[in-house]
C-alpha cells in the first residue's frame, strides 16, 4: 500500500509537487549551500599563494599550489606527525585496555565487578578535560622524576589521553563484548585454551568491528583535541596540529592566512574520510545506550 | 564537533553466571612450562619494574614523597596481579585503571584540594623553597669583601666557577657548593687547569657572558652563608643575604634594619609594618576561592554573567541545532524526496570537518574589516560581529549552529526511521491531522531515543571550550576585572584564562571555578539518568 503512494506521488505535476515534494529540494540546496560556503572559501584561500584576509575573498580568483609547498619548512611537518603519532598511539592503546577491561568485566565474575561497572558509568560523566589545571600540575610534578612523562612532551600527553580511555569506552565495547556467545570461549576452554587465549585469539577476532569504530572515534577524537594539548605542549616543535594552526590562525594581521588554510585543508582531509567512511557506525555509537533494546 | 559526548544509560549487567574463575592447579606451573605468551608477559613486567624502580630512585632524589608512595604500591601491584593465579580479571584491568587512577581520578581529587589552596604564582612551593629562595634573591655583595679571583669552567653544558682557597683549588656549580678538586694547576692566586672542566678564555667569556653574569655559586649548602657571583668573568665578589632566616623563631631578620618578618597564615613572611617577602608558599585557605568571586565587587559581575551566558550559550546551543536538525531530518524523510543520500552526506560536512579548524576558519570569515562576510556577502558591510558584546554572542551561537545541526540531523534522522510506519498509519486512520501525528505521535516518540543525546550535548557545550576560545577567545573583554574574562566567555575558558592568561596564575581559584563546573555538569547527568528512566517507563 505505502508501495502504490509513492508511485502515485512520484506522478505529481506542476504546482502539487512543489507544494508536496519541491519545497524540500529548495530547502537541501540552501541549506547544503550554506554548509559548503566556508569550506570552499578555505579551499580557494588556501590554493591563493601569499594570501592575506582580504587577499582570499574573491573565491578561486587563482589556483597555485605554493601555499602547500610553504608548509613544510615552518613546522607543519613536524605537527601533523607528532598529530598522527599521539592520535594512532592513543587509539591503539584505548583499544587495547578498554577491549581488556571490557574483556574482564564481560567474561568474569569477580568481587566488586558490580561497583567497578558503576564507577566507570559515573567517572564518564565528567570528561577528564575539566580539569586540566589540575593536570597541568600533576605533570608539573611528574617532570621532575620522568621527564618523558612531563609537560612539554608527547608521551605525557598521550599518557593523559589513555587516562580516559577507560572512562569513556568500556561501555560501548562490554555491551558488545555480551553479544559474542560464551559457548565459543567454553568450548576453547574445554580444549585446553587459557584465557589469555581466549582472549587474543578468539575474542579480540570476533568483536573487530567494534575495535575499529572504537580506535577510529578515538584516533578522530584525539586529532582534534585542543584544550589538553594547548596546556601540557609549549615548545612549538611539540605541537599538535590544533595547537600549531591555532597559532597561526590568531596571528590576524600577518600574511600567514593562506598558509594556515592549506594547512587546515590537509588537516581535514583524513579525518573527513574515515568520517564518511565510518558514517553508519558514527551514528550507531552516538546513538547507542541510548535507544531502547 | 566530533566529540559529542553520550551519556550512556547503564546497560544493566547480567547476573554473574555459573562460572568462576579457573583454579586449576598442578600440571600448569610456569617454572616447567615456559610458554612464548609467559616470555612476553615476563619481559613486559620486568620492563615495567625497571622503569617503576628507577621512577623511585630518582623520586627520592627529588623528594617527592607522592610519587614515590605510588609507584611503590603500584609496583607491587601490578606484580603481584601478573604472577598470582588468584588475580585473572586483575591482569586485564590493571592497565587501564592505572590510567585512570592517575589521569583522571587522582586530576580530578587534585582539583578538590588545590581548590582549597592558595597554589599560584607566589605561592608555587613549599615553605622551605620560599625560604631558600627569599634568601637567594635577597642576597647583595658584602660590603668591603675583597675580591676573589675566579676561573670560569664548563663541562658540557654546565658552568661553574673555579675558585682558589687556602692553596687549594675548589670548583663550584649552580647546583653544587664549591668543593675541593685534586690535580688543578694554580697560577698565583688563580686556577689555570682543572681535570674534567674546560677552562673558558675571553672568547667563551663573552660567548656566554649573560649566563655568566648570572651565575650563582653557592659557598655552602646553607644559604645563609652566601656565595660567590663575578660580572666580569675573572673577578668574583662574596654575596651574602641581607635577610637571615632564623629556624628556632620562624622568623626572617633583615641584617641591615633588625625588622623581622614573621609567617602569616596567608603563607608570607610579613613585617609588623605589613610588608610582605616574595615568594611565598602554599597554604590551605579554607573556602576563600570559594567566596573571593563573591567578595570581590570587581569579579562578582563579571562572574555572574560569565555563569549566566555559560548556561544560555549551551541551552540556546542545543535549542537552535535540534529545532534545525529536526525540521531537516522531517523533510528529508520523505521517501518522494530523490537524492537524499546525496543530500545526506553533504549535509554531514560541517559535522566530519575538524571543530578546532571550523572555528578558526569562522574566525577569518567573521573578521570586521576583512572577512567574507562583511566584504563579500554584505558588500563591504562594517558589522563587529566578533568585537560587539552581543553580536560576539549572536556569532557564536550561528557558528555553533552551523557545527552542530548536522549531529541533530543524524541523530534525528535515526530516531524519526526507527519509529515504527504503523503506528503512524494507524494516527492517520483514526482522522489525525499531519500536525497533530507530530505533535503527539512522531515527537514524543523521538523524545525517547533523543533526549538523553539533549542533555548529553547540553553537558558538550557547556564545557565547549575550542569553539569560543578560538572564536572569540572570549572577548570583548570587561574593564577593570582583575583577571582577564570577557563577554563571551563561558566557566570553563574562565578557568583557563584565570589559570594561564590573566598575569598571575592563580590555580587555587581555577580550581575552586572548576568545581563549580563538576557540580554542574554532575547535576546535569543526574538529571538525564533520571529523564531517560521516567521516559523509558512510557
Amino acid at each position: 500500500m505505502a508501495d502504490t503512494a509513492v508511485k502515485r506521488d512520484l506522478q505529481l505535476r506542476g504546482r502539487r509537487w512543489w507544494l508536496e515534494v519541491g519545497w524540500r529540494h529548495v530547502v537541501a540546496i540552501v541549506t547544503i549551500a550554506a554548509c559548503i560556503l566556508p569550506l570552499l572559501y578555505v579551499l580557494s584561500a588556501s590554493l591563493n599563494p601569499g594570501g592575506t584576509l582580504t587577499g582570499s575573498n574573491q573565491l578561486f580568483r587563482t589556483i597555485d599550489l605554493e601555499n602547500y609547498r610553504d608548509l613544510w619548512g615552518r613546522g607543519y611537518g613536524s605537527w601533523f606527525v607528532n598529530s598522527l603519532v599521539v592520535s594512532t598511539v592513543t587509539a591503539v592503546g584505548t583499544v587495547l585496555m578498554g577491549g581488556a577491561a571490557a574483556y574482564a568485566f564481560s567474561r568474569f565474575r569477580f568481587q566488586g565487578r558490580r561497583s567497578s561497572l558503576t564507577g566507570l558509568l559515573i567517572v564518564q560523566i565528567f570528561p577528564q578535560m575539566l580539569a586540566f589545571v589540575a593536570i597541568f600540575l600533576l605533570l608539573l610534578s611528574i617532570g621532575d622524576v620522568f621527564p618523558v612523562l612531563g609537560l612539554n612532551s608527547r608521551f605525557g600527553l598521550i599518557a593523559v589521553y589513555l587516562g580516559g580511555a577507560l572512562g569513556v569506552n568500556t561501555f560501548l565495547m562490554y555491551g558488545f563484548f555480551n553479544t559474542v556467545p560464551r559457548e565459543l570461549d567454553e568450548a576453547a576452554k574445554i580444549d585446553g585454551a587459557t584465557h589469555a587465549q581466549i582472549f587474543w585469539t578468539i575474542i579480540l577476532r570476533l568483536v573487530a568491528p567494534i575495535l575499529a569504530v572504537v580506535g577510529l572515534l578515538s584516533f578522530i577524537g584525539t586529532f582534534g583535541e585542543f584544550i589538553v594539548a594547548k596546556v601540557v605542549l609549549q615548545r612549538p616543535e611539540e605541537f599538535t596540529l590544533a595547537v600549531g594552526l591555532y597559532f597561526w590562525a590568531a596571528d590576524e594581521r600577518t600574511a600567514r592566512w593562506g598558509l594556515f588554510a592549506a594547512g587546515a585543508v590537509l588537516a581535514a582531509i583524513p579525518v573527513i574520510l574515515l568520517f564518511l567512511f565510518l558514517q553508519k557506525y558514527i551514528v550507531a555509537g552516538l546513538t547507542a545506550g541510548s535507544v531502547k533494546g | 564537533m566530533t566529540d559529542q559526548q553520550t551519556v550512556a544509560p547503564p546497560a544493566p549487567p547480567e547476573e554473574p553466571g555459573t562460572r568462576s574463575p579457573r583454579r586449576s592447579r598442578g600440571d600448569g606451573s610456569h617454572a616447567r612450562n615456559f610458554s612464548a605468551g609467559f616470555l612476553a608477559k615476563l619481559v613486559l613486567v620486568a620492563l615495567v619494574d625497571a622503569l617503576g624502580v628507577y621512577g623511585i630512585l630518582t623520586a627520592l632524589a627529588v623528594e617527592s614523597w607522592g610519587i614515590v608512595a605510588f609507584l611503590a604500591l603500584a609496583l607491587v601491584v601490578v606484580n603481584w596481579v601478573y604472577f598470582s593465579r588468584r588475580a585473572v580479571p586483575g591482569k586485564y584491568l590493571v592497565p587501564g585503571l592505572l590510567f585512570l587512577l592517575v589521569y583522571q581520578l587522582f586530576v580530578m581529587a587534585y582539583t578538590g584540594y588545590v581548590a582549597f589552596t592558595n597554589y599560584g604564582d607566589g605561592h608555587n612551593s613549599t615553605k622551605s623553597d620560599a625560604i631558600e629562595s627569599i634568601a637567594i634573591q635577597t642576597e647583595t655583595r658584602v660590603e668591603g669583601s675583597p675580591t676573589l679571583p675566579v676561573t670560569v669552567v664548563r663541562s658540557g653544558d654546565e658552568l661553574g666557577f673555579a675558585i682558589v682557597q687556602d692553596g687549594e683549588v675548589e670548583v663550584g656549580t649552580a647546583d653544587e657548593p664549591f668543593a675541593p678538586v685534586d690535580g688543578a694547576s694554580v697560577d698565583g692566586d688563580r686556577a689555570t687547569a682543572v681535570p674534567g672542566w674546560e677552562v673558558l678564555g675571553f672568547a667563551g667569556i663573552a660567548e656566554d657572558q649573560e649566563a655568566i653574569t648570572a651565575l650563582r655559586v653557592p659557598l655552602s649548602d646553607d644559604s645563609a652563608d652566601g656565595s660567590v657571583r663575578t660580572q666580569d668573568g675573572s673577578t668574583g665578589y662574596v654575596y651574602q643575604p641581607t635577610l637571615v632566616y632564623d629556624p628556632e623563631t620562624d622568623t626572617f631578620t633583615d641584617t641591615a634594619t633588625g625588622e623581622t618578618y614573621t609567617p602569616s597564615d596567608s603563607g608570607n613572611f610579613v613585617s609588623e609594618d605589613g610588608d610582605r617577602l616574595t615568594p611565598g608558599w602554599r597554604v590551605g585557605v579554607g573556602f576563600d576561592n570559594f567566596t573571593r568571586v563573591f567578595n570581590d565587587p570587581r569579579l562578582t559581575g563579571p562572574f555572574l554573567q560569565i555563569t549566566a551566558w555559560t548556561f544560555v550559550f549551551a541551552a540556546l546551543s542545543v535549542a537552535t541545532t535540534f529545532a534545525l536538525g529536526l525540521f531537516l531530518a522531517i523533510v528529508f524523510n520523505d521517501p518522494r524526496v530523490r537524492g537524499r543520500k546525496v543530500y545526506r552526506s553533504l549535509l554531514i560536512l560541517p559535522y566530519a570537518f575538524p571543530g578546532f579548524l571550523s572555528a578558526l576558519v569562522w574566525k577569518g570569515m567573521l573578521n570586521p574589516k576583512f572577512g567574507y562576510i562583511n566584504e563579500v556577502l554584505l558588500g563591504g558591510a562594517d558589522i563587529p560581529w566578533l568585537t560587539d558584546p552581543w553580536l560576539a554572542k549572536v556569532s557564536i551561537l550561528m557558528v555553533n549552529l552551523w557545527l552542530g545541526f548536522p549531529y541533530m540531523f543524524l541523530v534525528c534522522t535515526g530516531a524519526l526511521q526507527s519509529i515504527p510506519e504503523d503506528t503512524i498509519e494507524a494516527a492517520r486512520i483514526d482522522g489525525a491531522g499531519r500536525m497533530r501525528i507530530l505533535r503527539s505521535m512522531t515527537l514524543p516518540l523521538l523524545m525517547i531515543s533523543v533526549a538523553p543525546l539533549l542533555i548529553s550535548s547540553f553537558a558538550f557545550n557547556f564545557n565547549n571550550f575550542t569553539l569560543i576560545y578560538m572564536l572569540t577567545g572570549g572577548g570583548p573583554n570587561f574593564v577593570g576585572t582583575p583577571v582577564v574574562v570577557g563577554h563571551t566567555d563561558i566557566l570553563i575558558t574562565m578557568v583557563y584564562s584565570v589559570a594561564f592568561e590573566s598575569g598571575t596564575k592563580q590555580y587555587g581559584l581555577a580550581s575552586a571555578l572548576s568545581i563549580l563546573i563538576f557540580v554542574v555538569v554532575g547535576l546535569i547527568a543526574w538529571l538525564g539518568f533520571r529523564r531517560t528512566r521516567t521516559l523509558e517507563e512510557i
